[in-house]
C-alpha cells in the first residue's frame, strides 16, 4: 500500500499492482457467477470483490482445516480434515454437501446391521 | 455461457498456490484435499452470488455492486473478510483510476505530440482532472 506514489512516478506499474492484488482469474469467477440463473449484471467492483473474497475463503478453509485437523503433527492436510471442518464449523456448513464425510463400506454395513438389530428388538 | 462443466472450476494451479501460501511451509496437501478446496471455492462463489443477488433484488437493482457483495459476506458470517475486502477495494479503485488517468495522459500526449507548440508543463494540470477519470470507470462497469 504505497500511498506515496507521486502522480508522476506512478506509471507502468499500475497495471501490475492492480492485477497483483488478486491471483484468481476474474473471467472465470465471472463465468461461475453468471451460471447462477437470476443474475443479470455484475459490475466490475462486485466482480473484483467476489474474486478477492474467494481467495480469502480458500485461505481460511485451508488454515482452519489444518489447525483443526489431525495432520498438524505430520504436516499434512487431508480430505477428512476438510470434511470435519465443514461439519463442525458453522460458517463452513454450506459445504457439507460437496464435502461428505467418508466412511468405510464395512463400517457402513455394520451400522446398517445395528440399525436393523435395533429395529428387530422393537 | 459455460458449455463445459470444467469451465465452472477454478484453475488448480492458482488454488494450489493460494493454499500453499496460507499454510506453514512444508505442509503436504493431498490431491483429494486440493480438489475439494477448489470445488468448495466454486460453491462459495455461487453462494456469495446468490446472497448478493438477493440484496440487489431487494433494492430493485439489476446489477450486483460492491455493497451487495459485502452484505453477502456478512450474511454468510464471513465478517472477518470485510476489512481486507474493503482495503483491497480501495487499492483496486485507486489503481483503476491511475490506469485510466494514465490512458488519458497517453492519449493526450499523442495529441500534444501532434500539436508541437505544447510542452510537458501540462502534465501537472491533467492530474487534477479526476471527475472525468471516474466517469470512465463507470462506463466500463456498465458493459458487464
Amino acid at each position: 500500500l504505497s500511498r506515496d506514489m507521486s502522480a508522476n512516478t506512478a506509471d507502468k506499474d499500475n497495471n501490475v499492482s492492480t492485477n497483483k492484488n488478486i491471483s484468481l482469474p476474474i473471467s472465470r469467477v465471472r463465468l461461475i457467477m453468471k451460471s447462477s440463473p437470476d443474475v443479470s449484471n455484475i459490475n466490475q467492483e462486485a466482480l473484483f470483490l467476489t474474486t478477492k473474497a474467494t481467495e480469502l475463503f480458500v485461505q481460511y478453509l485451508a488454515v482452519s482445516s489444518f489447525n483443526n485437523g489431525s495432520g498438524k503433527g505430520s504436516k499434512s492436510l487431508s480430505y477428512s480434515d476438510l470434511a470435519s471442518t465443514a461439519e463442525e464449523k458453522d460458517t463452513f456448513h454450506f459445504l457439507t454437501d460437496i464435502l461428505p464425510k467418508k466412511i468405510l463400506a464395512g463400517d457402513y454395513l455394520k451400522t446398517l446391521e445395528q440399525i436393523e438389530d435395533e429395529e428387530a428388538d422393537i | 455461457m459455460a458449455e463445459r462443466p470444467e469451465d465452472l472450476n477454478l484453475p488448480n494451479a492458482v488454488i494450489t498456490r493460494i493454499i500453499k501460501e496460507a499454510l506453514p511451509d512444508g505442509v503436504n496437501v493431498s490431491k483429494e484435499a486440493r480438489r475439494a478446496i477448489s470445488q468448495a471455492a466454486s460453491v462459495f462463489v455461487l453462494y456469495a452470488t446468490s446472497c448478493a443477488n438477493n440484496f440487489a433484488m431487494k433494492a430493485k437493482r439489476k446489477t450486483l455492486n460492491a455493497a451487495d457483495v459485502l452484505a453477502a459476506m456478512e450474511e454468510m458470517e464471513f465478517e472477518r473478510f470485510l476489512e481486507p475486502l474493503r482495503e483491497a477495494l480501495e487499492v483496486y479503485k485507486k489503481g483503476k483510476k491511475e490506469v485510466s488517468d494514465q490512458k488519458r495522459k497517453e492519449k493526450e500526449k499523442k495529441e500534444t505530440d501532434n500539436d508541437k507548440s505544447r510542452e510537458e508543463e501540462d502534465d501537472e494540470e491533467r492530474m487534477e482532472e479526476e471527475p472525468e477519470a471516474e466517469n470512465d470507470a463507470e462506463e466500463e462497469e456498465v458493459e458487464n
